[in-house]
Formats: C-alpha cells, structure tokens, sequence
C-alpha cells in the first residue's frame, strides 16, 4: 500500500521530544519497505536513536512503539511492540500490548512513536490524529490507581474515534525497576519495566486516537481475506483454548506434568491447583470476556470479587482480569490457595501498575529468605512472610512500592538485585535477569529463557517444545533447532504485530495473502529470512546494552528441582547453549 | 427486516461489526464511516453499548429533514438519498439514540438495515428481526457481497 492510495500515513513516525515539548512526523517508508513494522521497525530504530552507554532511566534513552501493516486492518493482528533499555536488567527491554492501541495508533496515522527527553514536570500527553499536545499530570501524579487515571483522562479528553489511554502507575512514578505500563486498563507493557521509563521521563499517560481511513488495493480481495480469518478464528476450534478458559487452561495439566512453578519453584506441583484452576476461576469468577479493538477472540477473562465489608450486608464488588501467568505468579509460586487470595493481589499489583511476574518471583525469593530469617524486623518493617499468607504479601507490595527503606527499594530491583545484596541466590529464579515465567518444564524452557532476545517464554515457547519432548522423542539438537525456528518466526509474526494467541490462523500463507492484500509482496522464503535478520538486530542491541550469551548463569535451584522431563542436568544444559550459539553463529560464537 | 440489538451483554468490545459496515458502504478500513457504532458506558472496565438505527415507526429524524434525504421506510427506519442531504445535522439532534453521524463529506450515516454487521458478530449481539411490512429497499447489497 503505497502512498499514492492511502489516505492516512502508514509509514509515519512520531518523534516526541519531552525536554522540549516538540514532536514531527518524519516518513520511514524505508523502514517499512524493509522490516514491515513491530519488532523489526521498532529494532531498526533502536538502533538509531540509542547511544551506547546510555542509561536506562537517562532523559535520552529512547522509547519506541511500533505497529506492523495489518494492524487495525485484519483481525489479531493488535500487538503494540515497544522497545527500551530495560531498567530492571539494564539489557534489551522489549514488551507487547493489546487492547486498542494498535488500533488507536493506526487511525491515528503514526505507525510508530519515539519518545526521549525528560518533562520539566509530570505531564501526559495526547495523540488525536495528527495533533500533539503535552498536557500538565500533575493532578494525577500521585494518584493510587491506575484504572482512576483512565477514568479521569477519558473524561477531560474529547473522544475524536476510538482510543487508548495508557499510563503509569505508583510503581513507575517510583522507580521501581519492574513497574508496568497499563494499556486500557486490562492490558499492559508487563514486562522489563517500560513504567519506570516512562516514570524516569516524567510521562504519566498518552491519551491517542484518530480517526483516520485507509484505501486497500482491492476492496473485494480484502473483504474475502478478512472474511476467511474471521470465519476460522469464529466458526473453528483454533482458537477454543484461548475463548473458554484462557490460558489458565493450563494450570492442571501443568500441575499434571508437574512443570508448574510452586513456592519459588521448591516444586513443580501445587497440591492446591484444583482450586485455583482455570476451570474453578471459570465457574465460579468468570463474569465477562472482552477483547482487544479488531480481534473477535474475547481472550481477556474478567473476573468479579466480591468482598463484603461492615456488618449490614454491604459488599465492594471489583472487576479483575486475569490470566495464567498471573495465577502462577501470585498463586502457586507463593502458596495462595484461593482465587479471592489470588484475585486480591492481582488487584492490588494492578492499581499500582507492576508486572506481576516480576512481583511473584521477588515476594517468593523473600517468602523463602524470611521463612530462614534471613531478614530483620526493621528491614521488613515487621512483616513476615510465610507461604499462602495473602494479608502479609498485600502489605509487602505495599512496601515495594514505597520503598520506604534500604530494604524494601532493594526489592523494587528485581530478584537478581536484591539477591545479590542479601544473599539467597541460588533460589533468587531468573532467567537472563529477568523473573521467570510459570514453567519448569526443562531444558527447552531454560535455554529457550536463557537465549530469548527478552528471556520470555513467549521468544520462543521453549515450555511447549519440553511438553513435546516429554511426549515423544526430542533429541537435544531438535530441541535446539526448534528454539532457533521459533525465534525466527516468532519475529516474523511480531513484525506484523499478529498476536502470537493467533499464530494457528495465521499460517505462512494467510500471511502471504493478507499482506498482499495491503499491497505488500513477500515469499514464505522471505518472512523466514526476516525473522532471522530481525534476531540478529536484536543481538547487535544486546551487546550494545552489554549482554554476551557466555555470561548466563543458572541459580541452582533449577537443577534441583525436578521438571516435567526430570531432572535437569547443568552439563547437558552448557552442551545445548554451545549448540545453539555455534547454530546461530558459527563456530566464532555470538 | 431490521437489526436489533437484542443481547447486549454479550458485546466484547471487537468492533468486528464496525469494521464490516465501514468496508462495505465506504469500501475502505475505517470504523469512522460505520453506521452502528460501539461504546463504552465509562471505560473498558464498564458495559459496552451498541448505538444502531431503531428503526422507528415514525422516524424523527425523516420528520426533520427539510430536504427528504432521509424518507420514512414503510415498516420502520428510513431511506436515505444521499444526494439530497445538506449535511445540516438536524436529523442528528432529532435522533434521541445517537444512531446517526456525518461523513468526511458532510452526508449522514445512517443505517440501511441491511445486516453485514450481523454475520461479523462473534457473540450473537445483534440479530435480524423480521417485520412485516416492511420493504428491505437495500437488501440487494446484503451480506452474500462480502461472504
């Protein structure tokens, strides 16, 4: 889709300035021509605008969103990638939202934002088609929710076409190294601590809509395309798994292959597991499903907690979403056994605006440290934290947020920081720096994290590749050749910005056809290639941030504990990460 | 044959319906040039709304239009000549349900009832309501076009 028959910018970047409250819209059809859009633009202009040796929380690290080319056009394709230096790793920091941000940013007309600089004050600012104002936060600087700032700049800002309101919360005003980007309010930049950038930058939100229009080459090519998506993402069971349950779908057979994450991992079952399944969360919390702008799925699951307070009948009743990762993080890894339990600390995480992964592994590292009384009482400020004790862990979240002390900001630095400070390391669970995800299914899983250019279970799903493993014959090289294939296509995929929930509908093909519907040509061969060139980008970034695949180390407890393939063997582990890096780079290594 | 929107709970918030009305009347990607259009009632968090054409008995907005761009159907709704319409917006205010809106080009959007935005709605929100009576004046551009 070329310019001369589009009528609003596909290939528009904007350039947000925040020292000098200034923007522009510059063309990047290079850009675009090249790596198509999400992970592969946002990479591309990374490199660009970052300079080596800059730090994370410096006025001058860059932010980028970017969008890909089917994005607001054909269903799931609603990823946002958005790319940092991570300040909870100080490594690569890359993180994928839903909700209508895409779409927001498509009819809007900017199919990626660049951000750097530093506002005098905490501002927020707003995106309506291609007008851009930076507006004073400070009202709603402070503020300890943040589905209330949602609510509050929806109602001061007009409402030109359909938007997304996204924003920081108490975490990231505060620094804390993991703290999140809320995305219309049940979605978020999770992962690797975008909200604390934006916190660094003084950026409370940015408010985007537009209601732009887009010209396809052929009407009725388009219409039919759109129509066979929709009809197998609707009328197949493709994506069943993702409608009904959700991803907790996978709590009892994980629990049931004992890969599933318990008590900071000194276990891989959870004896409980049964009551905090996704078909007990299902039964009896599910209220409502809703779904991303232009995606018919309906995958986020919202449930309702009910809690009564006084004596007179009188209940607060709130709306919260969750998903597996949330229920292992919160629930298995520390010993909840209750959805209200589990219900209440997503909650409590949420409000503050912080990745709960990142929450879940701290709080079970420091479950551990405190149950060894490794702690005293004026660091924890006398909380003591014992497995399943909901009331406690509320309160210590509470307290990183904070960080009211030495001890409690420490916390706010993620596992590898404050296991580094106060001892406990072999149990403090990461992976490349980055708290773990809930599987411990084996070597695929391990170097998968190890290797990811994030170290996410979703680079390259190593926890599905062990699950094939334990049900058939994989030999170590298949494991490892299957990793580097999943790395590549999933670069791909991200490039378009297709959720990865998606990947079954969107076979080569239907990308094939879809992109040319847009009018853009590109051969199975020529995505593969794409995909690997963008993993090769993103390792030159890596080691501009300083990382090098020869410095990971593994805390031992995941040798220790058994997985769903047994237990894991360190040797065998090094073998297959020599494997991988002479696969990806010869025998010179990375 | 009229659309209703009978389960509205059911709403997830996809705008697959916009999607479809806006590509088969304007023939481009928008959810601007959508004739039905979802919102919220306050955010995310709370129930989505689906504001559509009525089709009323005695439409207001047809009462108003001082140019007949928009004729009562029999049967209930309207019929809209978009050569005749002003763009002067009263029809507009006389819709107490919101259901119409301009164009880039100053014409009104208004529904035909003509069910494209039924057959993308992934949770049966919308139905097709058959009255009798009632001429289906746009039924040849139907849903068949796009499926």
């Amino acid at each position: 889709m070329s310019n001369t028959n589009s009528s609003i910018g596909l290939a528009n970047v904007l350039y947000i300035d925040l020292t000098n409250e200034t923007s522009k819209v510059v063309e990047r059809q290079d850009l675009i021509d090249t790596y198509l859009g999400g992970t592969g633009v946002a990479t591309m202009l990374m490199h660009e605008e970052f300079k080596e040796g800059t730090d994370a929380l410096a006025p001058e690290s860059p932010i980028v969103f970017s969008i890909g080319p089917l994005s607001g056009i054909f269903p799931c394709c609603t990823k946002v990638v958005a790319m940092f230096r991570s300040p909870l790793t100080g490594e690569f920091g890359e993180s994928h939202a839903g909700g209508r941000l895409a779409m927001a940013m498509r009819f809007a007309g900017c199919s990626s934002v660049v951000i750097t600089g530093r506002a005098k004050r905490p501002v927020y600012i707003t995106i309506h088609n291609n007008e851009i104002a930076f507006k004073d936060a400070s009202s709603i600087w402070g503020l300890s929710s943040t589905t209330d700032i949602g609510k509050i700049l929806r109602n001061v800002e007009p409402n030109i076409g359909k938007r997304s309101i996204i924003r920081i919360g108490s975490a990231g005003e505060n620094g804390v190294r993991y703290a999140s980007v809320n995305v219309d309010t049940y979605r978020h930049f999770g992962r690797l601590g975008l909200g604390a950038v934006f916190g660094s930058k003084n950026l409370k939100a940015i408010e985007i809509s537009g209601d732009g229009e887009i010209e396809v080459p052929d009407i009725n090519v388009y219409s039919k395309i759109y129509k066979e998506i929709f009809t197998n993402i609707v009328e197949t069971d493709l994506m069943e798994k993702y409608h009904n349950l959700g991803t907790t779908e996978n709590i009892l057979p994980l629990n049931e292959l004992s890969g599933l994450p318990t008590r900071n991992l000194q276990q891989t079952f959870f004896e409980y597991a049964e009551t905090i399944s996704g078909e007990n969360f299902a039964d009896n919390y599910l209220v409502r499903k809703i779904s991303c702008a232009n995606c018919p799925i309906g995958c986020i699951h919202i449930a309702m907690l009910k809690t009564s307070f006084g004596h007179s009948h009188e209940y607060e009743v709130r709306h919260i979403s969750y998903d597996y990762e949330l229920v292992y993080a919160l629930g298995t890894n520390l010993g909840v056994l209750t959805p209200e339990g589990v219900l209440e600390l997503i909650d409590r995480c949420e409000q503050y605006g912080v990745d709960i992964i990142s929450v879940g592994v701290v709080l079970g590292w420091a479950t551990e440290m405190s149950m060894q009384k490794k702690f005293t009482n004026e660091e924890t400020k006398g909380v003591s934290l014992k497995w399943g004790d909901v009331k406690n862990y509320l309160l210590a979240i509470d307290l990183i947020i904070e960080s009211p002390n030495e001890f409690y900001s420490a916390l706010a630095k993620g596992v590898v920081f404050a296991s580094k400070k106060y001892g406990g390391e072999d149990f403090a669970i990461h992976a490349g720096g980055l708290e773990i995800p809930g599987y411990h299914t084996g070597v695929g899983n391990l170097i998968g994290l190890s290797v990811g250019v994030r170290h996410s279970h979703l680079d390259n799903g190593g926890y599905s590749i062990d699950q094939k493993a334990f049900k058939g014959d994989l030999s170590d090289e298949d494991i490892v050749d299957t990793l580097i294939f999943e790395d590549d296509i999933r670069g791909a995929l991200t490039s378009i910005t297709i959720c990865l929930f998606a990947r079954g509908i969107y076979t080569y093909g239907t990308i094939i056809e879809a992109l040319a519907a847009v009018g853009i040509e590109r051969s199975e061969e020529e995505l593969v290639k794409l995909g690997k060139d963008i993993f090769m980008k993103k390792y030159e970034l890596k080691r501009k941030f300083g990382f090098s695949l020869d410095d990971v180390t593994f805390p031992s407890r995941f040798f220790e504990t058994a997985s769903t393939n047994g237990m894991i063997d360190e040797a065998r582990v090094q073998n297959m990460l020599s494997m991988y890096k002479k696969k990806r780079w010869g025998a010179g290594g990375e | 044959m009229r659309i209703k929107v009978a389960n509205q709970a059911r709403c997830i918030g996809c705008f697959s319906c916009m999607m479809a009305c806006a590509r088969t009347y304007y023939k481009t990607v928008s959810l601007k040039n959508s004739a039905i259009d979802i919102q919220t009632s306050g955010g995310i968090e709370s129930a989505y709304v689906a504001v559509v054409c009525h089709a009323c008995i005695e439409p207001p907005c047809a009462r108003v239009c001082p140019t007949d761009a928009l004729i009562k159907r029999k049967g209930g709704g309207v019929v809209f000549h978009e050569d005749l319409c002003t763009g002067c917006e009263q029809c507009i205010d006389a819709c107490l349900v919101g259901a119409i809106h301009m164009d880039v080009d100053r014409k009104a959007i208004v529904c035909k009832h003509c069910g494209i935005c039924i057959s993308f709605c992934p949770h049966d929100v919308l139905e097709m309501r058959k009255i009798d009576g009632m001429d289906d004046v746009n039924a040849k551009i139907s849903c068949d076009e796009v499926k």
